[in-house]
């Protein structure tokens, strides 16, 4: 244990930052140098909080740790109740490593309102590592909900010609799903007397009301996920959304719905999540094909990214919902992975952006003539994205495809062919962009990455490399709590320990 | 040891890729050179070490994944099987690197070439020493993306990235296999560790397993989905079309690669599997039709085609079919021997070419070349010692590795084994046959370039002529020097140079007599050489029966060759001209080999054209259309129109407000009765 609420810490350091921000006056320029410098300090110390607690996460712990609890409503039995495990601590050391990333790649590209845009940055860190954090329905559904606010402003206020279309479209979407989510919980909290989270998965609701409250909850997930065929927000929510929104959108919302279908859907509801995985593994397998293909005829490079961003969120469904430690683990893993990996093909498009101001596709090529550095960043994210092994983005995709051929090869089969269609719009996207010959003058001019951004590719790199070659340093510390979950499920499901796998409708060995 | 021999090349592409600007062209090929060097130096010892003293070894490096059960660890495993492919490899790798030095000399980028270069011998030893398949997974996406990359280096080019694109995409779909393949391997076995896996071989030989609602024999299932992935990589029909065009690359590569290394993983990757394969019969009997069938339809194409390269690639293909025919009939020490003689001359082959086309200045179009042998004598020997070999001419190295897969061929006694015996004979006719065609094209005749051309023609410089001095070396002496221990059994039908095998020798001289009454026991020992990395069940021992099969199926490949020698000489050089007017006379058939049996229309009309129209429907029907339009947009413009026309209800007249009220009150108090139940 640490002697200092750290979590809390966390959560509302870049609060303070963003308080600290909007206090400060005088001359335009000054206070946009100030504001980025101050956002800058309050998200990188928060990360190095995070990374703190990273180093004093006990691995071999399955239950919450650095918990916090506080009465918060003492006579509605809610309080104020953070803590982390296996399964939230990354999401939690992503969202503090993008966010200062994020700042730093706005620097130049953001000149107008320049204060109002860290503010809302440092209060969307402070939502989505709450998130993570919060061990309380109420608060969680609080941060939740809450990330949405400064989202919203973010696309709505600095992003492209089409940005009040899809800003609404966003908000309307996930707001759709997250009223229904505040019924279940309501319900949740009728039924089962609590809104701590620790305790409601240890008591499970009836079957029948699981049933309906899966059914809600799984509206608010799917949309954030995105999971086909509620994906068509994020697709115009990256396009319109400036880079560091998209970095944020791919990198850290998305994950909400996994994280939530981890916190919420498996271990509380465990009877209507077996019930539904089918409906599940064929929406996955539907989204890792059919948006794959979408992908391919994109000709717009945040379009095609985000399109596949839906079909890599597909194999996380998938492996989630095997309810087996090589999908579970693989899931979490690959959306650790994916936000590295989507965050920094955004942060790739942002570099040409800036120096180009399009995102059509035809207006590139031959990039790496000129700007061979770019091309050999680009070239390892999008290997990364392709799932090539020795990559992060390889570990997770097999173990998913792994836990989904225990229950039935079929779905395997099928959703492996993503990886076939994967590497074909990747390659066919690098192609046009980076290779070919210099056909538009103006792209054969544009310098190469500068020292601004090479300190941003640099860590994720890194990170897509190191993860990929020793992804146990994750998954060590993934699986004590992805076990306790899947005992829970197995232990609701009637499924002896061990072998989740072998009682399902196809797949096992029989002589 | 091992360590070195595997990461010194890792190390002179880290060097020469991030520090290729500081430390220049020079610099960059030294360190690179000097790791291959090192490394290729280290494997011969390691082999000596390995191999003679019956040492085969497994060093643990670390974890790589753990997920519940599964659990994979970064390993180094040298046995004899990985040492042979260690050696293999980085001896041809270092030739090519020296040889690149020459040919790349006036390329801008020649430090980046070097390195990947390195980049790929390193994935390819990483995936011939893996002791598990997903590390064997690893290195074969890994010398997949080098592929990519070296196929693509003229990256201004659109025929190359085109190229480039198409080889990583065609091998992704083996790779799909290869990856089902992995995961049904763990869900099986329990366990994708190697030996794990062939300890349990045997007593799974009679397990069904649930495949997609069909109960399918386990291994068959295993085996069939890896050979999917073998077939991507080493180009089985099928999966093939990715290899011609990847000659887009610079020669260096397609010798290191499209010849030499990695198009041989395929077959390494059944030889290494064999202790399951053997347990699945059917699937040995896809590998042995497909490799037959890949060796004929390759052989095909290559007598029409007039890209220099292009037909030398065919041959590889040709030759890969073998491999996988002998894979196919339990021959797998005979498919690894060809393996190695096959990369000493087709490295030969492919660099000879390279040498060509450097002294043409750039030119790879046959019909344009002709009556050069005397102006380049060097190139122009080693070219037929390349040759001679690939065609099995007697005591060139592909006499042996080529007759001994023929043999056990025809020696497996089933349907499978004959017929890729007859299509092995019929490949061997023609590979002879567009062999000579290619020399006699390329050498002789009147010069068909113009004389700007002409004048340039010069021997290639002594760096790279040396490589290919080691190379022919190899394609002379390997097949004659490792016959006997690779593929001899019980006893040896040929006489061999028995230098190396010696030791060996004298251990089975002692064994000999109790071979006969201890068969079965012995049978999995009996080739000392390979000792446990190669597994041949007793009833499948077609090695040793190929020393007894009729003298005239030993003589048959030989004289095949010989005859598609002389039929080359006829056609190109008694009677330049004859060719011509029997491709007219043969049109379809001819039409049908040099549009090389039309897969690639048919790929791009089945496959590349449905993909895009899909997409795109789905993109602008399925997502803007549907969902969209029923979605959210639709609700939308719903919520719009419902709006405006509940505010065009608020007329502000009385009397329809009054009869709003009157017809509401009468509803309610219909349904009041009709619940009620009037």
């Amino acid at each position: 244990m640490i002697g200092f609420p750290i979590l809390s810490l966390m959560t509302f350091l870049p609060l303070v930052g963003a308080l600290f921000i909007f206090s400060i006056r005088g001359d335009a320029a000054l206070v946009a140098r100030n504001a980025r410098f101050s956002a800058l300090y309050a998200s990188g110390f928060t990360f190095l909080l995070s990374l703190f607690a990273l180093s004093r996460f006990n691995k071999a712990e399955a239950e919450f740790q650095f918990v916090e609890k506080t009465d918060w409503f003492p006579a509605l039995g809610i309080s104020y109740h953070l803590g982390v495990d296996g399964i939230s601590i990354f999401f939690i050391v992503l969202s503090a490593f993008l966010t200062p990333l994020c700042i730093l790649a706005s620097w130049e590209s953001i000149k107008d309102r320049v204060k109002e845009y860290m503010i809302a940055f440092l209060v969307l860190e402070t939502f989505m590592i709450g998130t993570f954090c919060a061990l309380d329905t109420v608060l969680f559904y609080v941060f939740f909900e809450g990330v949405l606010i400064p989202m919203f402003i973010i696309i709505g206020v600095w992003g492209g010609p089409r940005r009040v279309y899809s800003a609404f479209k966003f908000f309307l979407y996930t707001l759709f799903g997250s009223v229904l989510m505040l019924l279940a919980l309501l319900t949740l909290y009728f039924k089962a007397g609590t809104t701590d989270i620790a305790v409601l998965l240890e008591n499970p609701v009836a079957r029948d009301l699981q049933m309906w409250l899966w059914l809600a909850f799984f509206a608010s997930f799917a949309v954030k996920m995105p999971m086909w065929p509620v994906h068509t927000w994020l697709p115009d929510a990256h396009v319109e959304a400036p880079t560091a929104g998209s970095v944020i959108l791919a990198g850290v919302l998305l994950k909400m719905g996994g994280y939530g279908f981890l916190r919420f859907s498996l271990p509380m509801l465990p009877e209507a999540s077996a019930y539904f995985a089918g409906m599940v593994y064929w929406l996955s397998i539907i989204a890792i094909i059919y948006t794959s293909l979408v992908a391919l005829v994109q000709d717009d490079m945040k379009k095609l990214i985000a399109y596949s961003s839906v079909a890599h969120m597909g194999f996380v469904t998938l492996g989630i919902f095997t309810a087996t430690a090589q999908g579970v683990q693989g899931g979490v893993f690959q959306m650790i992975s994916h936000g590295i990996i989507s965050g920094a093909l955004f942060l790739c498009v942002g570099v040409v952006y800036d120096r180009l101001h399009t995102r059509d596709i035809g207006r590139y090529g031959g990039l790496v003539k000129n700007m061979p550095k770019y091309a050999t960043v680009f070239m390892i994210f999008m290997l990364g994205s392709v799932g090539l092994p020795g990559t992060s983005g390889f570990v997770g995709e097999f173990l998913s495809l792994l836990g989904a051929f225990k229950v039935n090869a079929l779905y395997a089969a099928l959703s492996t062919t993503g990886i076939v269609l994967g590497a074909a719009y990747m390659l066919v996207l690098y192609r046009r962009v980076v290779f070919g010959p210099q056909d538009n003058g103006d792209a054969a001019a544009m310098p190469d990455i500068g020292m601004r951004e090479a300190a941003i590719f640099a860590p994720l790199v890194l990170l897509v490399l190191v993860l990929g070659v020793f992804p146990n340093y994750v998954m060590d510390r993934v699986s004590p709590s992805a076990e306790r979950m899947l005992a829970l499920y197995n232990k609701a499901n009637g499924i002896a320990a061990v072998e989740p796998a072998a009682g399902d409708d196809e797949g096992g060995i029989f002589p | 040891m091992e360590i070195l021999a595997v990461f010194t090349p890792l190390l002179g592409f880290l060097l020469a890729f991030l520090f290729g600007k500081q430390m220049g062209d020079r610099g960059a090929q030294f360190v690179t050179c000097a790791g291959m060097s090192v490394a290729a130096f280290v494997s011969v010892v390691l082999f000596f070490d390995v191999v003679f003293d019956s040492d085969p070894r497994t060093i643990q490096l670390a974890t790589w994944m753990t997920a519940g059960d599964f659990s994979v660890n970064w390993a180094l495993r040298v046995d004899q099987l990985a040492a042979v492919m260690i050696c293999v490899v980085n001896i041809v790798s270092a030739c090519v690197h020296f040889y690149s030095i020459g040919y790349m000399a006036h390329d801008s980028c020649r430090a980046r070439f070097m390195s990947y270069l390195s980049l790929f011998t390193f994935a390819m030893l990483m995936l011939v020493t893996s002791d598990n398949l997903l590390q064997l997974f690893f290195g074969w996406e890994g010398v997949g993306v080098a592929s990519y990359l070296l196929i693509g280096f003229w990256n201004h080019k659109h025929s190359a990235n085109a190229a480039a694109v198409k080889a990583f995409i065609v091998n992704r779909m083996g790779d799909f296999g290869l990856a089902l393949g992995v995961m049904s391997a763990f869900v099986i076995f329990g366990s994708v560790q190697f030996d794990a896996m062939f300890e349990k071989a045997p007593e799974l030989a009679e397990v069904n397993f649930m495949f997609m609602g069909h109960s399918v024999h386990a291994l068959t299932l295993i085996c069939l989905l890896l050979f999917i992935g073998a077939c991507g990589k080493s180009a089985q029909l099928g999966l093939h079309t990715w290899l011609p065009d990847a000659m887009e690359g610079p020669t260096p590569v397609s010798a290191l690669i499209h010849a030499a290394t990695m198009v041989t993983a395929g077959v390494f990757l059944v030889a290494r599997m064999s202790p399951v394969f053997e347990y699945a019969p059917f699937a040995l009997e896809v590998v042995t039709v497909v490799g037959a069938l890949t060796a004929f339809v390759a052989a095909t194409i290559g007598l029409t085609q007039f890209d220099i390269k292009r037909v030398i690639a065919y041959s590889t293909m040709s030759q890969l079919g073998y491999m996988f025919f002998a894979l196919g009939v339990s021959a797998y020490g005979a498919a690894i021997f060809h393996l190695m003689t096959h990369a000493f001359f087709k490295a030969l082959l492919f660099l000879g070419a390279g040498s060509v086309i450097h002294a043409m200045s750039d030119e790879q179009d046959m019909r344009n070349m002709g009556g050069i042998w005397k102006l380049i004598p060097t190139t122009y020997v080693l070219m037929w010692i390349g040759s001679l070999a690939l065609a099995g001419i007697p005591f060139f190295a592909g006499y042996y590795s080529k007759d001994i897969i023929l043999e056990s061929a025809f020696a497996a006694h089933s349907g499978a084994g004959e017929f890729a015996y007859w299509m092995g004979i019929a490949a061997a006719l023609m590979t002879a046959f567009y062999s000579w065609r290619l020399i006699f094209m390329t050498f002789h005749g009147a010069p068909r370039a113009d004389e700007h051309v002409m004048a340039h023609v010069h021997e290639s410089p002594p760096v790279m002529i040396s490589s290919l001095i080691i190379l022919a070396t190899g394609a002379i002496f390997a097949g004659a020097l490792f016959y006997e221990p690779f593929v001899a059994g019980d006893t040896g039908g040929h006489e061999g140079l028995q230098i190396i095998s010696h030791e060996i020798e004298i251990e089975r001289e002692v064994e000999a007599p109790v071979v006969e009454e201890e068969h079965e026991e012995n049978i999995w020992n009996r080739f000392g050489f390979w000792g446990e990395s190669l597994k041949v069940l007793p009833e499948h021992d077609t090695l040793a029966a190929a020393h007894h099969v009729p003298e005239w199926v030993k003589l048959l490949p030989t004289f095949m060759g010989v005859l598609g020698i002389f039929l080359a000489w006829v056609l190109y050089i008694k009677r330049a001209g004859v060719a011509t007017r029997i491709a007219a006379v043969a049109g379809p058939l001819h039409r049908l080999f040099f549009h090389k049996w039309y897969f690639d229309e048919l790929y791009e009309t089945l496959f590349v054209r449905n993909a895009w129209r899909i997409g795109r429907a789905f993109s602008l029907k399925g997502d803007k259309q549907i969902i969209d339009g029923y979605g959210p947009d639709g609700i939308a413009a719903w919520s719009q129109r419902v709006a405006s026309g509940i505010g065009r209800l608020q007329t502000g007249c009385l009397y329809h407000y009054a009869f709003a009220m009157v017809a509401g009150l009468f509803g309610i108090v219909t349904w009041f009765f009709l619940r009620a139940g009037f």
